[in-house]
């Protein structure tokens, strides 16, 4: 009797604990990624936002002063980040557009079948070419090229396409231009790759059934390669729009920020390393972070809806 | 038995803890030892302990800019290197900070007499920086250049300005004069603009050291005379987003017939075009002046932690390495002008060049303002920007230094 009682009250016992396990086992697992997203993201995130809020952080023997949202108020009223903003908005809008109008002419011209393997080859390697270099490396390559004394404009004036030397990247009308220029050379082979795997993907009897019921190519193109492509061409826009407004080495290296093409990349980190005002760094940071949220939102919501 | 096993164990145990317990040991960082001939570096430091027992020093090298990365992180959170190397740029940064120690207070405990060096970096009346070589920046001409257009290197501002109108050819992409003014690295601002004005006895600060553009008649002048050269063409196309590797690379490629460059680059440009004929002068001054001529320069500084407990030991390296015989070593190897006024480096008898700039040096004084100034990379690049747009005509004259004024007391501030 005692026995049977003492089994009676061991049994709800270990189904509790086996409940217990059960509930908190799947968090077991995920600990330790949930540390590291803790360590390397969410703190650094935090810590970032309350130096935003305080003044006198990092390199200040003084106390930090809670400021409140000053920092972003005079962050987001200064001429110089309304500039960056603009600029950093046509610098990543350009790049995106023009990234997949010319990731998916190659990919379409990668896939026809009107060249031989070998030829697909040999053009594959050369186009992904660029995306083989660092961004570093790509800086130095364009500012030789782009010199005043430099192949381009060696090229251009004899072939009569230009009456005088020209400042690529130290016009102020040029710059932003051109800075775009060498972010979209070393950016579009993602667009290339991405595609061509998306467009090897499309099954021929669609191609067929539209050739069958008269389609021509526009036709074939706009109602069926498009709409095949439409989810990979959401992801990459949008992953593509969230790294450009990222991009700093190809900007601070080419131009440094001047000739018109501060973006909030370089005005960030000038006013963290040059000025040491890491108050209105954080602020700054946070700003950008707050865009690319929003981006990131939608990528997510993109992808959600391609998987239902 | 027992016992005196365990008392000799715990002896073992000791004796390595005395030992270091006699050796003090300095972090000592610095972005030298990587741009000396190898071992060089070591070589002093090993001297420097063989007269000084009980101090060892433990070296922390890297390039420059991951030495200032790392400095500046390190004073940050407190441990920073006993012993740092310094660039006249961070030390307002480092100081504001409180991560460096009083030298004044430090010379004063060692009962230094100071007559000795060259210059110290003051701020709020106390050294925090003792520079210990010295680079200048004089003007480099090609001889042939100008032996073929006829004219002898220039003097003043005119001859300068007429010698680089001869020399400028643009149909075959040669030009007079090179100034880099990339905002990436605005020290053009200070070694190819300033640098005129220093040369002039001008200054862009008043009295109490803060900024004054405005109304500053020969900075004002000066300007005028550099956006004239602009205006001339005889400028190397590019200046705004030109490096200072670039100016060297066009003079070294004759290019470019005069710049204004650290004598660090001697060898450089030596081996990089071992046919170039060239030769140094001191910047040219404005008509009339004829007094002592500003020489813009970079300096391997030094300075002491102020988190160290061995202050008293840094300060023994410190004083070391401005000793006439620690100093004429590292200048000797560094191709420098010493921080000791009475150290005179090996290079001075042996190279006709190195003969020259050390004339110039010996004529003139060292002039640069930015040195100590709050975060005064920035202050280059805040200048730099309407600077530029003055340089196309976008601005005035009086709205550009009002704009760099304006920009300048707001870092000030």
């Amino acid at each position: 009797m005692v026995a049977g009682t003492a089994g009676e009250t061991q049994e709800p016992a270990s189904f509790m604990r086996e409940h217990t396990k059960r509930k908190f086992l799947p968090y077991a697992y995920l600990s330790p990624t949930l540390l590291l997203l803790a360590v390397l993201t969410v703190v650094p995130i935090v810590t970032v936002f309350l130096y935003s809020l305080f003044d006198n952080v990092i390199v200040n023997p003084n106390p930090p002063v809670f400021v409140g949202l000053e920092n972003y108020e005079e962050v987001l009223t200064h001429r110089k980040f309304r500039a960056a903003v603009s600029n950093t908005l046509y610098f990543a809008l350009a790049s995106v557009i023009v990234h997949f109008i010319i990731g998916l002419s190659f990919a379409l011209l990668l896939n026809s079948r009107l060249l031989s393997a070998n030829v697909k080859a040999f053009f594959r390697v050369i186009y992904i070419l660029p995306w083989v270099f660092t961004a570093s490396i790509i800086a130095i390559l364009w500012r030789l090229l782009m010199n005043p004394h430099g192949v381009i404009n060696f090229v251009l004036l004899e072939v009569g396409l230009i009456p005088e030397l020209l400042e690529w990247l130290s016009d102020r009308k040029l710059a932003i231009h051109s800075v775009t220029f060498i972010n979209i050379w070393s950016g579009y082979p993602f667009y290339l790759v991405s595609f061509l795997a998306g467009l090897q993907g499309i099954p021929d009897d669609l191609y067929e059934a539209g050739r069958v019921d008269g389609a021509n190519a526009w036709q074939l193109f706009w109602h069926i390669t498009l709409p095949q492509l439409r989810p990979i061409i959401i992801s990459l826009a949008l992953l593509d729009f969230i790294w450009t407004i990222h991009q700093f080495t190809l900007v601070w290296m080419t131009t440094g920020g001047g000739r018109n093409t501060e973006v909030l990349s370089t005005y960030t980190y000038k006013a963290a390393f040059s000025s040491y005002d890491y108050s209105e760094a954080s602020a700054t940071a946070m700003v950008i972070l707050a865009i690319c949220t929003l981006v990131a939102i939608f990528y997510v919501r993109s992808q959600r809806m391609a998987d239902e | 038995m027992k016992k005196l096993v365990l008392c000799f164990m715990v002896v073992l145990a000791l004796l390595p803890g005395v030992s270091m317990a006699q050796d003090v040991v300095l972090e000592f960082q610095q972005w030298w030892e990587p741009e000396l001939p190898e071992g060089s570096f070591r070589a002093i430091l090993d001297d420097f302990e063989a007269a000084n027992p009980g101090i060892k020093v433990e070296t922390i090298s890297g390039p420059y800019l991951t030495t200032k990365d790392q400095i500046i992180a390190s004073a940050a959170t407190g441990t920073m290197a006993d012993v740092v190397g310094l660039d006249g740029a961070w030390v307002n940064v480092l100081w504001k900070q409180g991560a460096l120690h009083s030298l004044t207070q430090a010379m004063a405990d060692a009962m230094y007499d100071d007559s000795e060096l060259a210059a110290q970096i003051q701020l709020a009346g106390e050294t925090y920086m003792i520079p210990i070589a010295n680079f200048i920046y004089p003007v480099f001409v090609n001889l042939d250049m100008l032996a073929a257009a006829g004219i002898d290197p220039p003097s003043t501002r005119a001859e300068f300005a007429a010698a680089a109108e001869a020399l400028t050819d643009p149909d075959n992409n040669v030009y007079g004069w090179a100034q880099p003014l990339s905002l990436e690295q605005p020290n053009g601002i200070q070694n190819d603009t300033m640098s005129w004005l220093w040369a002039t006895g001008g200054s862009m600060l008043d009295d109490m050291g803060q900024p004054n553009l405005v109304d500053n008649m020969q900075l004002a002048d000066t300007m005028a005379y550099i956006k004239s050269l602009h205006d001339a063409g005889v400028v190397a196309p590019g200046a705004f987003a030109m490096k200072e590797n670039e100016k060297v690379e066009e003079f070294v490629n004759e290019r470019v017939a005069m710049i204004i460059n650290t004598l660090a680059h001697f060898t450089l440009i030596r081996e990089r075009n071992p046919d170039l004929n060239f030769d140094i002068t001191a910047l040219p001054a404005a008509e009339g002046y004829d007094g002592p001529r500003g020489l813009p320069y970079a300096s391997w500084g030094i300075g002491i932690s102020a988190h160290t407990v061995h202050k008293a030991e840094a300060w023994k390296l410190i004083d070391y390495l401005t000793s006439v015989e620690g100093n004429t070593k590292l200048t000797s190897i560094a191709n420098a002008f010493p921080g000791n006024v009475n150290a005179t480096p090996d290079f001075i008898q042996t190279d006709q060049l190195f003969m020259t700039a050390f004339e110039i040096f010996q004529e003139g004084y060292l002039a640069n303002e930015f040195t100590g100034l709050p975060a005064a990379e920035e202050l280059m690049r805040r200048f730099d920007e309407p600077f530029q747009l003055y340089l196309e005509g976008e601005m005035s004259l009086e709205d550009f230094l009002d704009e760099a004024q304006a920009e300048w007391e707001d870092i000030f501030a």
